[in-house]
Order: structure tokens, then C-alpha cells, then sequence
């Protein structure tokens, strides 16, 4: 029985690829269902079960059997990962309308059935030990992402970016491969299940962090991030929105179970950890404030976010070096929180990004503005998920921050002057994050949405309908709730992490009750205050006494919407401050004091990722010795013909000198 | 209380610094209420609106007027029991004002004016960098008093030692400047300059009129009288027995424990006597920087504000070697 309710989702998968068009998105809708009511009930059950016990699902076949092991970190993730898919797949029944000229059902039969399948392989993942199914899902999971950002396979762009997604995929894939191997040498196991037996009696940083470094590419920790950047932008947007707000928490979620293995060394691993995230998110956060890209920009924000989510992981580890359970609770706690909501916040502001995108057709910022007009719903939902990702009360990624906060504060009071300079340094991190964070998305809402359109942009309309506001609609109360009533949520996290790295969360939890409803008390009188104030303002302002009129232009008359602000002005102050980290290039030629006439000239600013080119200065040379390989290859079959000889000849001498 | 008292000084507040201003440039000056009486005036004027704007513009006042009072109220006043305290209240406070700030520079940019965007980057650029100032300020004094809720770091604060003296010393200092910042004043921003080119908060405003306009101003004085309630909480003391010479100096008790319920009668009088005692010399203090000291330059705000982290870190630095010798 057990073995075709498992296998049920895998042959119906299969169909999707030979539905009709009408039928195709409803059949998927359908399946996913499927899926998530399949795994959602006993990743609830395991998640609220207050003993947490792990259930395991046995499927045999001819191949031989694969042991499915639900425990509450996966079920924790499992949720994530199917309200997240969910949505996405709501979204983009609207968001995919407009190819439907340009795509053949065909190619709209592989993109549906791609997005089930990294479904499929993503939920493998959470449930699998054993390496070599682990491994597979693993791969899958990139394949059919690769899949699914090649959606618009005809851009030359998507195309070269998609290929080095899955180039980089496989050098994690190897990396973790490598892991696992080192581990089946000593041990005997290849799987998750070697780990405890090899970390009990060998040192356990290098081995963590060949696994750290295989599960960070898939997370987008700095220097392994240059991936993130391009492929998010060139996916679809419900694409861009599940890959950013689940598909990386697949590198979280690896780091985090070898984590739980750990048994050494656990203060220098979260003291590494700490330094690595509070970097990736400093550099992230820079990096978002200076593009023009609006999905560039959120896709830079993500890799801020997995730095926050890191700084609390690093803490959590931390806290079991030192056996402190309150650091491991708080930290752990607050980084996967944070995982949660990022997810939310993120795929909301993607897919708010993909409406600007359909109605626009373009994600430069420089070329959009005063969208708000056309778009009044897109441009609010956009603002809720700015204002959650700036960790803004009353909203969710605030209570996620506020829990590192409180394990930073409480590794303050330690006996050891490194520790309190490390975690101050990680308040000031977190604080100048959440700085920049603000700048960055008043700059990406502010300049999208406000003030009038900086170039002629027709907007057709009812571009954004119903379908692709009610899964938005949707996270956007989901992220309320979270922001209002967050103990709703975090008892569970608590109890897991509890369960998993074998701590009491218990006198935590109870001073973070009280805390948090404090907040949200403050949040409640928030919001009374904004709407008694908002009625205060309908009652005295009397409309007859309102005169409409243009902007103030400090009596400059003929403003045109190319003189506001632009989008790089907007960043340019703090580029400059930012110069030596992000050598941003300029190009603009100054007027001479002979030009009594300036000719027409233009201005470009172009921000560069010190890393990208780093690392494709390491592509460039590779490929530049490939190629003169590649001489060997003439395609004239005597070569050919010779090189099999040498090679017989070769393997001949080494076998008469007795070396092979 | 705290909040009734702060709004009784913000009644005040943007008037001693005017007359403050006046007197200095030897000019009589208006009276004290005047700058309520623009206010009140002011809501009851007809608003002209930029036909640009868009929802943002009408509810940023109002948001950033409400987030105001949220941190007020998160904002203990000495020797009472604080309503909503609770442990790290004051990133709450940071991040209240913050998400003010964010509806306020929208608001700019709702108005697709040039300078307004210049306004609004400016101020999202500095409150950014003063952002860190503020959290190692407080992480210092969580460092020195082992809490992290503002009552109660306030509280044993005043009984930490003679070592306190100093650290409160750089405090005060650190939050005049940050309030400075954080409103717009003078080394950072002149709010009396006529060139548009050269402002922060009052180019921000330039579009808004009548009813948005004194939401924005009531904001602004009340902002200002939270910051005095927030250095007058270093200054006032709680202990019924403690001698006052005047309002910054006090004499120690560290044998004292901490005293959680609130005073004898005479001893509320006098904390609020005190209190507006800090509250009004905070008010001189802006009037007289005002008058003597010039705007820095632009592009020197930046590194200006910047110092204040370090400072901060200064302040850190000192108060581990205080810790680590006691312990010793």
C-alpha cells in the first residue's frame, strides 16, 4: 500500500507531459494538491507531535528499497517548501498567459512538468539519509530548475546563465560527493547515517565544511553566490520566487543536518559559520542597493537574507560549543524563523515583480516609475513585502531578527573578550543590515512605483488579474499573522530544534512569550493609531478646501519626468562610500570649458561583483587551456585512428615495465 | 505618564529652541507656544496635493506621526514602572522609528520631484549609518548592566558604579548627536536654509500642506522630546536617598539595590522637576548648537556620522575593560 501511494505522485507526473492544453495547468494544480495533502499531513503530525518522533516510509521495488525518514527539521521544511510551491504554481496560470503565443504546448508540458518534479526532488531531499538517493534528488533538483529557468531558452542571456546554474550545481554536487565519500571510507555508510559515527572520533571542521562548502553553493553564501544573481532573473518569476524563497533553503537545510551530527569543534565551526554570513550579508545587501535590475535586486536580497539566516545558524552553533542552550535556541530559532519568512516576503516581492515585468515588460528600474497609478494592488502588496523584509514592525521579519538580536545580546555576557567583540560586531552587522536594507527597498519600491513613468511604457488593462493577486494575497496574511501572533509559529520551531540538538527550549520559549506578546501589543496599537489617525484626517480635511496642482519644482515650471531622481542617483552616494568593496564603473564624459555647446552624451553605471569576475577570470583561463586540447579534435578519422594507437602503445610499455 | 509628559514638553520644546535661536542672533524672538499655534493653524488650512501622488503620499504623515508614539510608549520614564517594556525593547524602539522613516522617505518619492529624491536618499543614507551607533550604544550598556530592557538598564545603570559616570557621559553625548541626526538639526542638516540643493528634512516636505504638514511638525517635536526623555532617563534619579546636586550629577550608591516601585510622593515631584530641568537644557543646548556652529558639507556628513560609531565602539571597548577588571 504504502508503495503506490508513494509512487502515485511520480506516474502522475508523468501524465502532466500528455494532458491537452485546457486541461494541463488544472492537472498539475491537481497533482501538486496531491503532493502537498500527501506530505503536509504527517510533516504536521511529526512537527506538533510534542515528542517529535521521526516516521519512516519503506518503498521497495525491483530496483530495490528506499527508506523515506520524515523528522521534524524535515517536516518543518516540508511545510515551507508545499505552501511556497503552492503559491507559485497559483501565480503562474496569470504570469504564463502571455507566452501562450509565443510557447508551443509542448515546451508549456515540460515547464509544468519540471516544476513538479523539483517539487518532487525537493521533498526527496527533506526525506531521504541514504547518500546515493540523496545524492539523485539532490541532482534532480538542479536538473529540473535548469529546466525551468530555461523557459525563455531563446534569450542568448538565459541560455548562458541557465548552463552555468547547472555548471556550478555539479561542482556543489562533487563537493558533496567528496563528503560523502570521505565519510563511507572511514565508516562503512554512505548517508547521513555515517555522519554521527565518523564525527565521534575524527576532527570534525574539515569534513563540515567540505559539506558546508557543497550545501553553501546551493544556499548562496559568498564567494560560492555568483550563480544566484544571474539565474534568478533570467527564470520566470513564479520560478525566481520558488527557487529564491525554497529551492536555496535546500543548502540551509543540508548545512543544518550535518549540523546536528556535529559533536566537536563546535565553537570554531559557528564562529567560521558567524564570520562567512555576517560577510554574505553585509555584501549582498551592498550589492542589491546599487542595481538598476529590479529582479537582480531582490535576487542580490536574497543572499543578504541567507546571510541573516546564516548569523543565526552560526549562533546556534555557537551556543552548542560552548553548551549554552539559550544561544543555540535563540540562534537556531531565529535563523530558521527567518527561513520561513524569507520565503514568504520573498516570493511575494518575485511575484510582484513579475506582474511589473507583464505590464511593463521590462525589470529596468531606471526605465519604470509611477506604476502605482496603473497598479495601485501590485504597488501595496510590493510595499508589505518591503516594509517584512526590512524587518519592519508589526510584520514577520522583524519577530526572525529580533530573536538573533536577543542571542547576540545574551552571547555578550561571556567570560571571553573575542566572544563579546565577535557578537558586537555581529550587532553592528545586523544593525548596518538592516540600515541598508531600508535604503535598498526604498529605493526599489520608491523609484518602480512612485513619482511619474521615466520612459514611455504602455500598460495594458487588467494585466495583473485576479489569479495572480490571490496567491499573493494569500502570503501577504500569512505574513501578518506571523508578524501578529508569532508563537503561533515559533512553539513548534522551538520544540524542533529542542528535539534536534538535544536542549531544553523550555525557559527560553517562556521569556520569548512574554516578549513577543509585548510586540505584538505594540504592533495592535500601531495599527489602531494609523487607522484612528487616517479617520482623523478623512473627517477635518474637507475636499472642497483640497486644490490639486503639479509638484513643487522650485518655480521650474517645465519639469519633465526625466529630471527626477533616477534610480542610480538614488545610489550613488552610497556607491561612492561603498567604492572600495564594490568598484562600480561609471561611464560619462565631462563638458569642457571649451565646449560652449555640450554634445548630447550619455551616463552608465554599471555595478560589478568583484567575485563574478573573479571567478570567470578562473572560466576564462580554463577555458582558454581547454581549447588548445581541443586541437587534438580535427575530425579527420586518421588522427583518430593514431591517437588509439598511441594510446594502445602507451598502455602497452606501462604494462611490459610491470607499472599498471 | 511618560507619554503624557512627553507630549507636555513637546509643547514647548520647538519653542525655547526658537527663542534660544533668537536670543542668540539678538533678535526678541516669538513666544514659546508659537510654533504650536503655526501647527494648529495649520490644521485647519486647505492642502494643495501634486497630482502625481498617490496613497502613499496621504498615509506617510500619518505613519510616520503613529510610529512616533509607538516609541514613545516603549520609552520608560524613571522610577515608574515602563507599560510595555520587555527584554531588548529598544531594537523595537530603533525599528519602530525605522519603519517611520521608510513610510517618510516614500512619501518623498511619491511626489516625482528631483529634490524630494535627493531629500529622501539623504535621509535614508544617514539614518542608515547612524543605525549602528545607536545598537553598540545599547549593546554597551547591556555589556555594563547585564539587561536588556530599557527600564532595567536604566535603572541599574545609575547603581553600576562609579565607573557609570563616564560611560553615561558618552551616552548622553552620543544620543544628543544621534537625535540631531535622527531630526534633521544642525551639524548634519540646517533646517533654516533657503537652497533646496543643500537640505535633508525640510526638502522632504516640500509638497506637503495643511493637515499632512502639521502631522509632520507634531512629529517633528515630539521625536524631539522622546530623545530628551531618553537622556533624561540617564540623568534622573530614582533612588529616594540619593543627593542631587543638580541634573547631571549624582552621587553613587552601588550598595543600593535596584528600585523597582515608584517613589514617596515628593520624590515623583521631583524626578519630574528634573526631568524637565534635562528636558529644557536639552532644548538650550540645541538652541545654542544651532546659533554657534555651521552645517558641515555634504559629502562630510557621512564620515561625521560615522565617528559616532566609533565613539560608541570607544564606549565598548571601555566598559569591557571595566567588566573584565572587576571580575579579576
Amino acid at each position: 500500500m504504502e508503495n503506490i501511494v508513494i509512487l502515485a505522485p511520480v506516474i502522475l507526473s508523468f501524465f502532466i507531459l500528455v494532458m491537452p492544453s485546457g486541461m494541463r495547468y488544472f492537472y498539475t494544480l491537481g497533482v501538486t494538491f496531491f503532493i502537498i495533502l500527501l506530505t503536509s499531513a504527517p510533516a504536521a503530525g511529526v512537527l506538533f507531535h510534542p515528542a517529535g518522533v521521526p516516521q519512516t516510509f519503506i518503498a521497495g521495488g525491483f530496483l530495490g528499497t528506499i527508506t523515506f525518514t520524515l523528522d521534524s527539521l524535515g517536516a518543518f521544511f516540508i511545510l515551507i517548501v508545499n505552501f511556497t510551491v503552492l503559491t507559485g504554481l497559483l501565480y503562474s496560470n496569470g504570469y504564463l498567459r502571455s507566452y501562450r503565443s509565443t510557447k508551443t504546448p509542448a515546451q508549456f508540458a515540460l515547464h509544468y512538468f519540471s516544476y513538479t518534479w523539483l517539487h518532487l526532488s525537493m521533498l526527496c531531499v527533506l526525506m531521504l539519509r541514504d547518500g546515493t538517493a540523496f545524492l539523485i534528488s539532490w541532482e534532480l533538483m538542479a536538473v529540473s530548475s535548469f529546466m525551468l529557468i530555461l523557459f525563455e531558452a531563446e534569450k542568448r542571456t538565459t541560455l548562458k546563465t541557465s548552463v552555468n546554474y547547472l555548471i556550478q550545481m555539479h561542482v556543489g554536487l562533487v563537493l558533496l560527493i567528496i563528503a560523502f565519500l570521505l565519510v563511507e571510507a572511514d565508516t562503512g555508510q554512505f548517508g547521513f547515517d555515517g555522519l554521527p559515527i565518523y564525527f565521534s572520533h575524527h576532527p570534525n571542521t574539515p569534513i563540515f565544511f567540505l559539506f558546508f562548502a557543497g550545501f553553501a553553493i546551493k544556499a548562496g553564501f559568498i564567494p560560492f553566490h555568483t550563480w544566484l544573481p544571474e539565474a534568478h532573473p533570467a527564470a520566470p518569476s513564479h520560478v525566481s520566487g520558488v527557487m529564491s524563497g525554497v529551492m536555496i533553503k535546500m543548502g540551509i537545510f543540508g548545512i543544518v543536518r550535518v549540523l546536528t551530527f556535529v559533536q566537536s569543534d563546535a565553537y570554531l565551526i559557528g564562529i567560521i559559520i558567524m564570520i562567512i554570513a555576517t560577510l554574505t550579508g553585509l555584501y549582498g545587501i551592498m550589492m542589491a542597493i546599487v542595481q538598476t535590475d529590479l529582479k537582480k535586486l531582490l535576487a542580490y536580497s536574497t543572499i543578504e537574507n541567507i546571510g541573516i539566516i546564516g548569523m543565526g545558524i552560526g549562533l546556534g552553533t555557537i551556543g552548542l560549543g560552548l553548551n549554552q542552550p539559550a544561544l543555540t535556541i535563540l540562534g537556531f530559532g531565529g535563523g530558521l524563523f527567518h527561513v520561513l519568512n524569507h520565503s514568504l516576503f520573498k516570493s511575494l516581492l518575485f511575484y510582484c515583480a513579475g506582474s511589473v515585468y507583464k505590464a511593463t515588460h521590462t525589470r529596468n528600474i531606471e526605465q519604470l516609475g509611477g506604476l502605482i497609478h496603473k497598479m495601485p494592488r501590485t504597488a501595496g502588496l510590493f510595499l508589505f513585502g518591503s516594509a517584512a523584509i526590512c524587518a519592519l514592525p508589526p510584520l514577520n521579519g522583524f519577530i526572525s531578527e529580533i530573536l538573533i538580536y536577543y542571542g547576540l545580546f545574551a552571547g555578550l555576557q561571556a567570560t571571553s573578550v573575542f566572544q563579546t567583540m565577535s557578537m558586537l560586531m555581529s550587532i553592528l552587522a545586523l544593525a548596518l543590515i538592516g540600515g541598508l536594507a531600508l535604503f535598498g527597498f526604498s529605493k526599489a519600491f520608491g523609484l518602480t512605483f512612485l513619482g511619474t513613468s521615466r520612459s514611455e511604457i504602455y500598460i495594458g488593462e487588467n494585466v495583473v488579474g485576479p489569479g495572480m493577486l490571490f496567491p499573493k494575497l494569500l502570503i501577504a496574511s500569512i505574513i501578518l499573522l506571523v508578524g501578529l501572533a508569532p508563537m503561533l509559529f515559533l512553539s513548534p520551531l522551538m520544540g524542533m530544534i529542542g528535539a534536534q540538538f538535544h536542549v531544553n527550549p523550555e525557559p527560553v520559549v517562556v521569556s520569548l512569550i512574554y516578549a513577543l506578546s509585548k510586540i505584538s501589543l505594540v504592533g495592535i496599537i500601531l495599527i489602531i493609531l494609523i487607522i484612528a489617525l487616517l479617520s482623523l484626517r478623512k473627517l477635518v480635511i474637507k475636499p472642497e478646501k483640497v486644490v490639486y496642482g503639479s509638484t513643487w519644482g522650485c518655480g521650474y515650471t517645465a519639469g519633465t519626468a526625466r529630471q527626477q531622481y533616477t534610480a542610480s542617483s538614488f545610489s550613488a552616494n552610497f556607491a561612492e562610500l561603498a567604492d572600495p568593496i564594490l568598484h562600480s564603473e561609471t561611464e560619462y564624459r565631462q563638458i569642457h570649458e571649451e565646449e560652449i555647446f555640450p554634445e548630447k552624451r550619455s551616463f552608465t553605471f554599471r555595478p560589478t561583483d568583484i567575485f563574478r569576475s573573479g571567478i570567470s577570470k578562473i572560466i576564462d583561463f580554463s577555458m582558454l587551456s581547454l581549447k588548445k586540447i581541443a586541437r587534438l579534435q580535427t575530425g579527420n578519422i586518421q588522427h583518430y585512428i593514431l591517437y588509439a594507437f598511441i594510446f594502445i602503445l602507451i598502455i602497452f610499455t606501462l604494462l611490459y615495465l610491470k607499472i599498471l | 505618564m511618560g507619554l503624557l509628559l512627553v507630549i507636555v514638553t513637546a509643547l514647548f520644546f520647538p519653542g525655547i529652541i526658537l527663542r534660544i535661536k533668537s536670543i542668540a542672533s539678538g533678535r526678541k524672538g516669538p513666544g514659546i507656544l508659537q510654533p504650536w499655534k503655526n501647527i494648529w493653524v495649520l490644521l485647519h488650512k486647505g492642502s494643495v496635493i501634486s497630482t502625481t501622488t498617490s496613497y502613499i503620499f496621504r498615509i506617510a504623515p500619518v505613519v510616520y506621526l503613529a510610529t512616533i508614539f509607538c516609541a514613545i510608549l516603549l520609552l520608560p520614564f524613571p522610577g515608574m514602572p515602563s507599560l510595555l517594556g520587555f527584554n531588548g525593547d529598544f531594537v523595537l524602539f530603533a525599528y519602530v522609528l525605522a519603519l517611520g522613516k521608510f513610510m517618510f522617505i516614500l512619501g518623498a518619492l511619491d511626489t516625482g520631484s528631483s529634490f524630494e529624491g535627493m531629500g529622501a536618499n539623504r535621509e535614508a543614507l544617514y539614518s542608515m549609518l547612524a543605525e549602528p551607533a545607536f545598537f553598540i550604544l545599547f549593546g554597551t550598556l547591556a555589556l555594563l548592566t547585564g539587561h536588556t530592557s530599557m527600564q532595567q538598564i536604566f535603572e541599574s545603570f545609575q547603581f553600576a558604579g562609579h565607573n557609570s559616570f563616564i560611560i553615561g557621559f558618552i551616552a548622553v553625548y552620543l544620543l544628543v548627536q544621534i537625535a540631531m541626526i535622527e531630526n534633521s538639526r544642525m551639524p548634519v542638516d540646517d533646517p533654516k536654509t533657503h537652497l533646496e540643493l543643500t537640505m535633508i528634512h525640510e526638502v522632504m516636505i516640500l509638497d506637503h500642506s495643511g493637515f499632512d504638514l502639521a502631522l509632520i511638525q507634531i512629529g517633528t517635536a515630539l521625536k524631539f522630546a522622546m530623545y530628551g526623555l531618553l537622556i533624561a532617563n540617564f540623568l534622573v534619579p530614582v533612588d529616594a536617598e540619593q543627593l542631587i546636586v543638580n541634573g547631571e550629577h549624582l552621587i553613587m550608591n552601588s550598595e543600593k539595590g535596584i528600585v523597582k516601585n515608584v517613589g514617596e510622593g515628593w520624590m515623583v515631584v521631583m524626578q519630574v522637576g528634573v526631568y524637565f530641568i534635562v528636558q529644557i537644557v536639552f532644548a538650550a543646548l540645541i538652541g545654542l548648537m544651532e546659533s554657534f556652529r555651521a552645517r558641515k558639507k555634504l559629502v562630510r556628513n557621512p564620515q561625521f556620522i560615522v565617528t559616532l560609531s566609533s565613539i560608541a565602539l570607544v564606549a565598548f571597548i571601555l566598559v569591557l575593560l571595566i567588566t573584565f577588571k572587576m571580575i579579576r
